[in-house]
């Protein structure tokens, strides 16, 4: 017999959970399908999650969600092979009843936000892979192929939550696979240290946590970023740079994130941590540009597999969750008015989509990806080094008259750079920022 | 420039928890005589070190110590250098905190 649920969630990620505790909350029979052993057990993220898109799904989430800390520091870093340039905001105002951001583990919130999910009343199926979308005469996606015997399963309409690297979607033909030049390779290690080490390295109390992100010398010249969270009783320490720029680089991920690790603003923060886990994932970077279709005759996709990170902000799994819950709260009118999950009704999850922040600000920053990539030298190399070298001038005292010292900084731009160059990135930035 | 820090990456994945399908490889690399670039690139990509130049000058996987992150897929399947799939449900890397 062939069981039919009103739809198929594929993944048990943030936009598979928070399409499938939406559409569950919304009385639907939704069948999810997760390749691991639980929720989470294939998911990596930094990560930092931001409250506000998860309270629009679950608003007492911070009753009993894993949270690690609460941000109340972001630090910029501007790396060269030995220093760094930073600019941190540090404010009282995070430390708010309901705060704004945290750190958390990812396989921990997402075992948390599945039993959520399944106290909703959705039906997970984990340790099953889906291989294939099934579709109709016509054209219309009508279910899933999994891997579990007489693995056939159907429903109106399929949410694909796949994931960065989903096949199922991409197979089908649905969207194009993801580029080199779209998807960043990060790679992370979860370092542990005592909590009171984290509280005294990190100048915070209680759950307070501080974020270090940081670009320079240590991604080789390639667009990409170091990052340091701060956990409850760890640190995730990790480095992301564009597949395309490693392929040409000959860098390994891993020792880029070594190298990270020994900087000397890096190491002191890391001393004497024990090292429990080492992982991997790519990352969406393409921007709105690389956004595909988001919906077609009974199917969705949501989350990563829809290209849908902010990367100048960082938001993955916020436009993840907000994704996910528009295409399910789309679905449920369209099951509620008794209409057909075709392409047309569909429509009303980009449409909301189109109208929210998400959106938007890929749209804002739509030129960003191309900058940053056809720049990556002089934004991730000359660029930190010429800010050191006018700090080291500024901050050093060493006899030099002042105004030769200026003079010093400012040759070096003009010669590093050219004017013209520095004028044209400028501009480019503004642009690309407006 | 990273090779002033030696890395075993090996080592690194000691740490992690996998349930290994035996002989039943998710990612298979097409027969070759020689090698494509983007093979040979990831033999220093795979964050997992998965890839190898064996003694006969081919590029040879394996995939016990795979995240499933899909750079391989992106940078080689276009040129049908690989075969890739997932492994089948509850095989693979088992991420303690991801």
């Amino acid at each position: 017999m062939v069981e039919k649920f009103d739809c198929i969630v594929v993944g048990a990620g943030m936009s598979g959970n928070a399409a499938a505790y939406t559409l569950a909350k919304k009385g639907l029979s939704v069948l999810q399908l997760e390749r691991g052993e639980y929720s989470g057990s294939k998911n990596v993220q930094g990560a930092i999650m931001y409250a506000d898109m998860l309270e629009k799904i679950i608003p007492d989430f911070r009753d009993d969600a894993p949270l690690e800390r609460h941000l109340i520091e972001q630090r910029f870093w501007m790396m060269t092979e030995n220093a760094h340039t930073g600019m941190h905001y540090r404010s009282d105002s995070f430390n708010e009843a309901a705060p704004n951001r945290y750190t958390i583990i990812r396989s921990q919130f997402d075992k948390w936000f599945s039993r959520k999910v399944r106290e909703a009343g959705a039906i997970l199926l984990t340790e099953t892979t889906a291989l294939e979308l099934i579709f109709d005469a016509y054209g219309v996606c009508v279910g899933v192929r999994t891997d579990r015997e007489g693995g056939i399963v159907h429903a109106d309409v399929v949410v694909l939550a796949e994931g960065v690297n989903g096949l199922l979607g991409s197979r089908a033909g649905l969207r194009q696979p993801p580029k080199p030049e779209t998807v960043a390779l990060a790679v992370k290690e979860m370092h542990f240290l005592p909590q009171e080490t984290i509280e005294s390295r990190f100048n915070v109390k209680g759950d307070e946590g501080v974020v270090i992100e940081a670009v320079g010398a240590i991604s080789q010249g390639m667009t990409g970023m170091g990052f340091i969270y701060s956990n409850k009783e760890s640190l995730s320490v990790g480095i992301g740079c564009l597949v395309s720029d490693y392929a040409k680089a000959g860098e390994t991920p891993y020792g880029l994130l070594e190298k990270f690790k020994a900087h000397p603003s890096v190491k002191p923060l890391l001393e004497g941590s024990e090292v429990k886990e080492y992982s991997a994932h790519l990352i969406p970077e393409g921007g709105y540009k690389a956004i595909p279709q988001l919906c077609g005759d009974g199917w969705v996709v949501v989350g990563d597999a829809a290209q849908l990170n902010n990367n100048v902000h960082r938001e993955g799994s916020n436009l993840a969750m907000t994704s996910g819950r528009m295409a399910a709260e789309a679905i449920f009118q369209i099951k509620s008015r008794k209409e057909k999950m075709t392409k047309a009704n569909l429509k009303r999850y980009p449409d909301a989509m189109e109208a929210s922040f998400v959106m938007k600000d890929m749209r804002k920053y739509k030129d960003i990806p191309a900058l940053l990539h056809t720049n990556s030298r002089n934004f991730f190399l000359t660029y930190p080094e010429l800010v050191a070298k006018a700090m080291e001038n500024f901050v050093r005292v060493d006899g030099t008259p002042k105004r030769e010292k200026e003079s010093a900084t400012f040759a070096a731009f003009r010669k590093t750079r050219g004017l013209g160059g520095l004028v044209t990135d400028a501009f480019k930035l503004a642009r690309a920022w407006r | 420039m990273s090779a002033m820090i030696p890395v075993r990456v090996e080592e690194k994945l000691y740490q992690n928890r996998y349930v290994v399908d035996a002989g039943r490889g998710h990612i298979k690399i097409v027969p070759h005589e020689t090698p494509s670039a983007n093979l040979l690139a990831m033999i220093k990509l795979c964050p997992a070190g998965c890839y190898a130049l064996n003694e006969n000058g081919k590029v040879e996987i394996a995939t016990d110590g795979c995240f499933e992150c899909g750079t391989c897929r992106v940078l080689c399947e276009p040129s049908g250098d690989l075969e890739w799939n997932y492994p089948r449900g509850g095989y693979g890397v088992l991420f303690k905190f991801g």
